[in-house]
């Protein structure tokens, strides 16, 4: 696989490097690897990193860095120097730590008030399209949007579906399909995402020694279970 | 060694400078909206530039001094009275013991910051005090201060009592700070070049330059929502999400931008048009719905200059007020 890296500044304390503009899994791979290059080779003034499906984004303290960016032209330019290294120096199949969750989800009732409407949509019925989510492992992409959603894909095409025109709340737990991707809502939120079950796992918890369950490369597969089991988890 | 709120403001919250590190988990580093304002005010009252202080809004707070303090307030001018005084903005006050603060009007700006010497003593959540609401954690119990919270500061060396002046609720110290540079042209914001910029049509890119954008009334500490011409793309390309930060101007489906605030969303797939630069967020976040922006584009050296002018200037100013701190303590 060839890439050719796009590195640009998002302002003049952060910088992405792009890898292309789709969902793929060796993509997602490559950019964890960077991600994980970086936290061990940090330079100074390095903040935060932002990994996403095919790009990854680093924010930075320009005070900081300008002690060692020497006579670069400017400190994106050092920073930019410092983000291809990292494509460099990583290799797309050292993927390393990545742990497999298996998700009780219940596909029933108030808990799922968009999946009838979507296997209308799509013409199955409700046992298929919940068949079709449940039989895959998917991977979760990133984590953004709220504390801990993880974006995961992805999923079969037949139950692929688009976002809602208007945003409504969204309950913690549920959840949703956008597209090509599932996610789950870790907190109540106005969300788009078509609503097709809601898990019992409590996905983000603040005081925990880590507050966000899932990791960026982890995989996910989900089962179903009734009301009863839900209420009782 | 504490303060009370006797009647809590509209939005009061503990914030410091952000809490970097976590933004691969989803949450981002939210902090003070104006960062320059905030530093200010800790080291005018003698605290490190990072610790725990309040951001306010108007209306504002009634807050009563238990103990004698040193106070510094900074950002927007909310006419902050003691009792019945006006307190100046941008100079270290020393309050007595028993006496209440509260904001009398909004004459300019939307949020100010109230510090505290020796800094409000709460625990950090993932190495920041800041408020994260929406996450509900940080601060104080990760929510806005409420009726009858009562905030501690760390005991000082120096001795309050012996720079009040018998029958006077306050004393305002000698030094000062003019902070009248980064808030000069309020409403003409810098950006740079966002990634899709160059995606815009020529028109919208001459619109975007040539015109003016108001503050929309959906404008909060997550984003500012601008009302202006609508731009257009001249691809209807979706992007996948990728990483933002504090400055990105999105361009929403409807030809309107919104710009990121402090508690942004850590990723979008909205148009990145371009990003506010660092040194112009203060004067940004001390902007209000209805306000008026000009934008002008500028090249990345210019921005990263601004920045570096900012911070000398801060530099310098922490060392003159740890300076005259220095002289007071016993």
């Amino acid at each position: 696989m060839s890439i050719v890296p796009d590195i640009f500044p998002v302002g003049d304390s952060a910088a992405t490097i792009s890898l292309g503009n789709r969902i793929d899994e060796s993509l997602n791979g490559k950019i964890m690897a960077m991600q994980q290059w970086l936290s061990t080779h940090p330079f100074p003034g390095l903040l935060d990193c932002i990994p996403a499906y095919s790009s990854l984004t680093i924010i930075y303290d320009p005070i900081q860095v300008r002690p060692v960016a020497g006579h670069s032209s400017t400190i994106f330019e050092w920073v930019k120097q410092q983000l291809a290294n990292a494509f460099g120096q990583t290799n797309v199949n050292r993927e390393t730590g990545s742990t497999f969750h298996r998700v009780p989800v219940c596909y029933e009732g108030t808990y799922a008030p968009d999946l009838p409407a979507l296997a209308l949509e799509k013409q199955l019925d409700v046992s298929a399209v919940i068949d079709l989510h449940t039989s895959r492992t998917y991977r979760v992409f990133m984590i953004g949007f709220l504390p801990g959603f993880s974006y995961l894909g992805t999923i079969d095409e037949r139950i692929a579906v688009g976002r809602k025109a208007q945003p409504v709340m969204v309950a913690p737990g549920s959840v949703g399909i956008a597209g090509i991707q599932t996610g789950i809502y870790p907190l109540a939120s106005p969300g788009g995402w078509q609503i097709i079950g809601r898990t019992p796992l409590k996905l983000f918890d603040p005081y925990a020694s880590s507050p966000v369950l899932f990791r960026t490369g982890d995989q996910v597969r989900f089962y179903p279970i009734t009301p009863i089991e839900f209420e009782e988890y | 060694m504490s303060l009370t709120v006797i009647k809590p403001g509209l939005l009061d919250t503990i914030q410091d400078t952000g809490r970097f590190g976590f933004s691969s988990t989803g949450i981002a580093p939210g902090g003070a909206m104006d960062l320059y304002a905030a530093r200010i005010a800790n080291m005018l009252s003698g605290n490190c530039s990072r610790e725990a202080l309040l951001e306010i809004h108007f209306p504002g707070p009634q807050i009563f001094f238990e103990q004698n303090a040193l106070i510094s307030i900074t950002g927007a001018d909310f006419t902050p009275m003691l009792n019945d005084e006006a307190l100046p903005l941008w100079k270290p006050v020393v309050v007595r013991k028993n006496s209440i603060l509260h904001f009398n009007g909004l004459r300019n700006g939307a949020r100010c910051y109230l510090a505290v010497h020796g800094g409000i003593c709460i625990k950090k959540w993932l190495n920041s005090y800041s408020t994260n609401l929406k996450a509900g954690a940080g601060g104080l119990e990760g929510r806005k201060l409420e009726k009858d919270d009562e905030l501690a500061f760390r005991e000082s060396s120096i001795y309050f009592a012996g720079l009040l002046r018998e029958g006077r609720d306050y004393q305002v110290l000698k030094w000062r700070v003019d902070a009248d540079k980064t808030y000069q042209f309020p409403h003409e914001i810098y950006f740079t070049m966002g990634h899709e910029w160059k995606e815009l049509t020529e028109n919208s890119c001459h619109d975007l330059l040539q015109n003016n954008f108001i503050i929309h009334p959906f404008s909060d500490r997550m984003g500012y929502r601008l009302k202006g011409v609508p731009l257009q793309r001249s691809t209807d390309t979706e992007l996948v999400s990728t990483g933002v930060s504090f400055g990105t101007m999105q361009l929403l489906p409807d030809g309107q931008l919104i710009v990121l605030m402090a508690d942004h969303q850590t990723t979008g797939g909205y148009p990145r048009i371009g990003h506010v630069v660092n040194a112009h967020l203060p004067k940004l976040a001390q902007l209000r719905p209805s306000d008026t922006i000009q934008f002008k584009m500028v090249d990345m050296h210019t921005a990263e200059e601004l920045l570096f002018s900012q911070q000398r200037e801060l530099a310098i100013l922490e060392r003159a007020c740890l300076d005259h701190l220095n002289e007071l303590a016993c």
